[in-house]
């Protein structure tokens, strides 16, 4: 059985209309790509969709009360959600640097929590 | 602070930092970087998502991320700046720049330069320019102010959301706003097509199943202390509401992600002649304004999508005025007899930065930034000079909320001899 | 826990006891508008306890803060009417009061655009109107002097009629100095006083409301809208008050130098015309539209009155700017049906004291009603003038509007005048504590924002909000998630 989707490429702001072709629950062929990026991007895209996620965490003792963090690598799209719920809860004491682990796992995916800028604590 | 500067960079944004960073590696010593926030960084510092830097890095940086690259480089190079200051006049004295700064610690100066960086960046369009009817209850902010207060203030504006407008920042709270807990019901927006990036729509809309209402607006505001709702409608070809298409949503809070405005109320003051159409100032191929010595990069002279491309050209901002200042003693006798090329844009182009050429000042290339007005699907970006064709290249996907470029070769100028003007179009293929 | 029930009801009554008798006000006035405020500062000059009830959490929230920012001439009124006498007497006062409270007002001088030939007559009759009424230098101008006075009128304008006492006023700040001064001289204040009932008692009336009761020998009506309600509930002689809706659009200050004077356009049987002027602090107004309206908290603009602004506007002006519209807002006029204001005491209500139907020209009456009607009540309580009435009234410092010599003198004397919170208006930290530290000062964003423009500007507080925000938190000692853009629910933030 042979079905397409009809994707966006989001690698880069070009967008291209990407045509997956899945066969027998198999990515046959990506279409319209203009670059290699795009073409795993439809693969991944239909077989296990991925997302980074940026959010903040609480600070206390810093000069902001938040600091932006991201997950280190990308994590399965349905887990969006749960690592914003996840966030929610923790709090980390300044002074925070650009890479610090604010959580080891997200969710069971293996991926960390990174924060992306400085809060020197005051 | 010293008072008598080489060069004065109004803005520490991604804007301000390369030109800083850029005319002190091209030799300029006695500059300062002043800026009105408590931080370097500018508006990177709230745009906590990701995917700045491709180009420049070739990695997806947050925001804060890709402003401390250029903090870093700035303090390495040990380049001034000075925090909480706001630039409140910029005026001529002969030659001389005199720049009318005001903060805490020093309180009202006025500082000499000889050349004078323009960075200040852009603005959003509020709820009164865009003349929405309706009651005037808290609840309404510009996506930016409400990116602010959740990215960096750790505050909500509200819970259940409806946001007017698709452009970037717009569509990025979207996805913001949802991940913080908020419901957003729907992206309005008032043209037929997104002003944001399609990588936005799908990372921010889609994902979370938010629909995007194309050709809507927001006809009418509800509640008298808090936002209760709003009323969207479609819109015709004229953009002007259809009767009877009226729909309510009720809502605590409204967005708005309508635009943006390069913030140029110093620029013209100080008499720079400003564009009618990007409203930043006219330039020409080393990016000065109408005032010479006075140069101008990044949003405040037009609105970009990617700080890539703001840190390029506005180390090239700072290259310039770092040869401007180097110049500061030669003859200044012969300006008026330089050639000028104006750059005339037409057939679905926008504008384009910069708007004039002078050869002999150019350097080997300079790249024309443009917008067009209209999607075109696979056509050709052509340059003209008088009937020849210099320039022809094919464009996959041109999109009104895409900024292009089109690198334009010093050798493509040199016949160009007796030529005011070159002409840019987009051509069918 | 049981002592605590013990103990409450003798705190419950004592709390009754100080609102009885013991404490029973001279004079209580309903409204903190700008009439409410003008008798008080007038009221205050006299050896008198005297309370302003006001539903709002601020001064100046409900007509006062949304009209056409005019000290009419007096021309239009009906000779004879207390419209004509008290604009003409209040447009006399403006400027010394000006002086006194230290508001920005202007006497630019107005222009009524007559369009048709036909319609001469009118402007004349305007211009005899306006002499009996006793308004001084009016002329009529005809021919190249229309364009030379003002060069962006339409040329079809036939002739106009000038008067040059006509001026501008800051109402908010006009507003904030009436009730400063009344409040510095001994006038309560009471915000978010929403008064629930009158009833007439043994010498006087009392007062319920939403923070309690309140005993008075007198009371002054200045409810603006709601004033016939509170008429009709203490006299015969119904009052019935319809609200009329007026849309404006405010424009960038970039457009401020459109015009120089004020423009009215000759009312016709088309309508009464929308007027252009430039603001004390450097807009374009325009508006308002006419619209009888039921709801009394209808406030919100529309489409079409919006668009009727615009349209009008252009007959005076084909180029006006309106692209430049930085926000728009409606005000709601007191109409009363007998169409002119009606001051003194109520019919059958002795005690009752009415300053209600203050339609147009108000604005440019309060300080004349203020008089009349503190003059009238101070002679029914037999008061006293004090010795210790202090007339003069300061502002905030503003940076915009100082030399650099003052804004060095402000920083040397409080550093917060050297940080700009508000871009686009130039507005300093300095400025904006003073607000919240002054009498009265200010609770919410937009009390900030009528005290010292702060958001007022082109980017409409997209900038300054959180700044501002952060400032009345910590001053005020709150919260974030407490505080509000107007008071009430107006509620900014939430976790």
């Amino acid at each position: 059985m042979t079905e397409t989707r009809e994707l966006i490429c989001i690698n880069c702001p070009l967008g291209c209309g990407l045509t997956v072709t899945i066969k027998d629950g198999e990515v046959e062929k990506v279409q319209g790509n203009t670059c290699p990026k795009g073409e795993a991007y439809g693969k991944k895209e239909v077989t296990n969709p991925t997302r980074i996620v940026t959010s903040t965490v609480r600070v206390t003792g810093g000069a902001l009360p938040v600091v932006s963090v991201k997950t280190a690598s990308d994590i399965p799209k349905e887990k969006i959600m749960d690592c914003a719920r996840v966030l929610k809860e923790i709090e980390v004491q300044a002074p925070v640097s650009i890479g610090d682990v604010v959580l080891e796992d997200v969710c069971g995916t293996g991926v960390p929590m990174i924060a992306t800028k400085n809060v020197p604590a005051v | 602070m010293k008072n008598t500067y080489d060069l004065i960079i109004i803005g520490g944004g991604p804007a301000g930092l390369a030109a800083g960073i850029q005319a002190k590696k091209a030799g300029v010593e006695n500059l300062i970087i002043l800026e009105r926030d408590h931080e370097l960084g500018g508006i990177l510092n709230q745009c906590i998502h990701n995917g700045f830097g491709l180009h420049t890095f070739k990695e997806e940086l947050t925001g804060p991320e890709y402003a401390q690259r250029y903090i870093d480089q700035a303090k390495e190079l040990s380049i001034p700046y000075k925090l909480n200051t706001m630039v409140l006049d910029i005026s001529m004295e002969g030659r001389e720049k005199v720049v009318t700064v005001m903060n805490r610690e020093d309180g009202l100066v006025f500082l000499h330069a000889k050349a004078v960086i323009l960075a200040m960046g852009c603005r959003e369009r509020p709820r009164g320019a865009l003349n929405i009817p309706g009651y005037r209850p808290a609840g309404i902010y510009t996506a930016g102010t409400a990116q602010r207060l959740v990215n960096m203030e750790g505050y909500m504006p509200g819970r259940e959301v409806v946001i007017l407008g698709s452009g970037d920042i717009g569509l990025i709270m979207a996805r913001r706003m949802t991940l913080e807990g908020a419901k957003v019901k729907v992206v309005a927006e008032l043209m037929p097509y997104s002003g944001g990036l399609q990588r936005n729509i799908v990372q921010c809309l889609e994902d979370f199943q938010i629909p995007l209402k194309l050709s809507h607006t927001v006809v009418d505001i509800q509640g008298r202390e808090r936002v209760s709702g709003v009323t969207l409608a479609e819109v015709d070809e004229n953009r002007k509401p259809i009767p009877g298409t009226e729909e309510f949503y009720s809502c605590d809070t409204l967005l708005l992600s309508c635009g943006l405005i390069p913030e140029n109320e110093l620029s013209s003051k100080l008499g720079a002649q400003l564009s009618p159409v990007t409203s930043g100032p006219v330039v020409n191929e080393s990016l000065e304004t109408g005032v010479e010595g006075v140069f101008a990069c990044g949003n405040v002279l037009h609105v970009h999508d990617l700080v890539d491309f703001v840190s390029e050209e506005a180390g090239r901002a700072g290259i310039h005025a770092a040869e401007y200042i180097r110049n500061w003693n030669k003859d200044q006798e012969n300006k008026e007899r330089e050639q000028v090329i104006q750059i005339q844009t037409e057939g679905g182009i926008r504008y384009s930065v910069p708007h004039m050429i002078r050869p002999n000042h150019m350097e080997d290339t300079v790249t024309l930034r443009f917008r067009v007005g209209q999607v075109f699907k696979d056509v050709y970006v052509s340059v003209y000079r008088g009937e020849e064709r210099i320039l022809h290249k094919k464009k996959k996907k041109l999109a009104p909320g895409e900024m292009e470029q089109l690198v334009l070769k010093k050798t493509d100028l040199t016949s160009a001899e007796g030529f005011d003007k070159i002409v840019m179009k987009v051509e069918e293929a | 826990m049981r002592i605590q029930v013990k103990i409450l009801p003798v705190f419950a009554l004592s709390f009754f006891i100080t609102k009885g008798e013991a404490n029973m006000y001279d004079v209580v006035i309903i409204g903190a508008g700008v009439i409410g405020s003008a008798i008080a500062r007038e009221l205050s000059r006299y050896q008198l306890k005297a309370a302003v009830l006001e539903r709002e959490e601020d001064v100046c929230c409900g007509t006062s803060k949304a009209n056409s920012a005019i000290v009419h001439a007096g021309f239009d009124a009906e000779p004879g009417s207390f419209k004509a006498a008290m604009n003409v007497r209040g447009s006399k006062k403006m400027k010394a009061l000006s002086e006194e409270l230290d508001f920005p007002y202007k006497q630019n001088g107005s222009l009524v655009l007559c369009f048709r030939e036909e319609d001469m007559s009118k402007l004349e009759e305007l211009k005899e109107r306006g002499e009996k009424n006793g308004v001084e230098g009016l002329e009529i101008i005809t021919g190249e002097r229309i364009w030379e006075m003002e060069p962006n009128l339409s040329p079809e304008v036939k002739a106009m009629l000038y008067a040059p006492t006509g001026g501008i006023v800051c109402p908010f700040k006009l507003t904030i100095a009436l009730a400063e001064n009344a409040n510095v001289n001994g006038v309560e204040f009471s915000f978010d006083t929403e008064v629930k009932d009158i009833e007439p008692i043994d010498k006087g009336y009392r007062i319920s409301t939403s923070k309690g009761e309140y005993e008075t020998k007198c009371v002054v009506n200045a409810a603006g809208v709601y004033a016939d309600v509170w008429n009709n509930k203490v006299s015969g002689r119904k009052l019935s008050i319809t609200p009329r809706k007026g849309e404006y659009c405010l424009l960038d200050k970039k457009a401020g130098n459109f015009v120089s004077h004020t423009i009215f356009q000759l009312p016709t049987k088309m309508g009464k015309g929308v007027l252009i002027t430039p603001t004390v602090h450097g807009n374009l107004l325009v508006g308002p539209t006419a619209e009888d309206i039921q709801d009394k908290e209808g406030v919100n603009t529309t489409a079409p009155g919006l668009e009727k602004v615009a349209s009008q506007a252009r007959i005076s002006a084909r180029n006006v700017p309106l692209k430049m519209v930085i926000t728009s807002f409606a005000g709601l006029r007191a109409a009363e049906k007998g169409e002119d204001f009606v001051l003194g005491e109520a019919e059958g209500a002795p005690g009752f004291f009415n300053a209600a139907g203050i339609e147009s020209p108000g604005l440019s009456s309060a300080p004349a009603i203020g008089e009349y009607m503190a003059e009238m009540i101070a002679e029914k309580l037999h008061a006293e003038k004090k010795e210790t009435f202090l007339a003069q009234r300061k502002d905030i410092p503003c940076v915009a509007e100082s030399s650099p010599e003052e804004i060095k003198a402000l920083i040397a004397e409080d550093p917060a005048y050297g940080n700009v919170i508000c871009r686009c208006e130039t507005v300093t930290e300095g400025e904006i504590l003073n607000a919240i530290r002054r009498p009265l000062g200010a609770r919410s964003l937009d009390g900030v924002k009528r005290r010292t423009r702060a958001g007022m500007g082109r980017c409409q507080a997209g900038f300054c909000s959180p700044r501002t925000m952060e400032i009345l938190a910590r001053e005020l000692k709150v919260s974030p998630l407490t505080l509000t853009k107007a008071g009430g629910n107006s509620k900014l933030l939430t976790l």
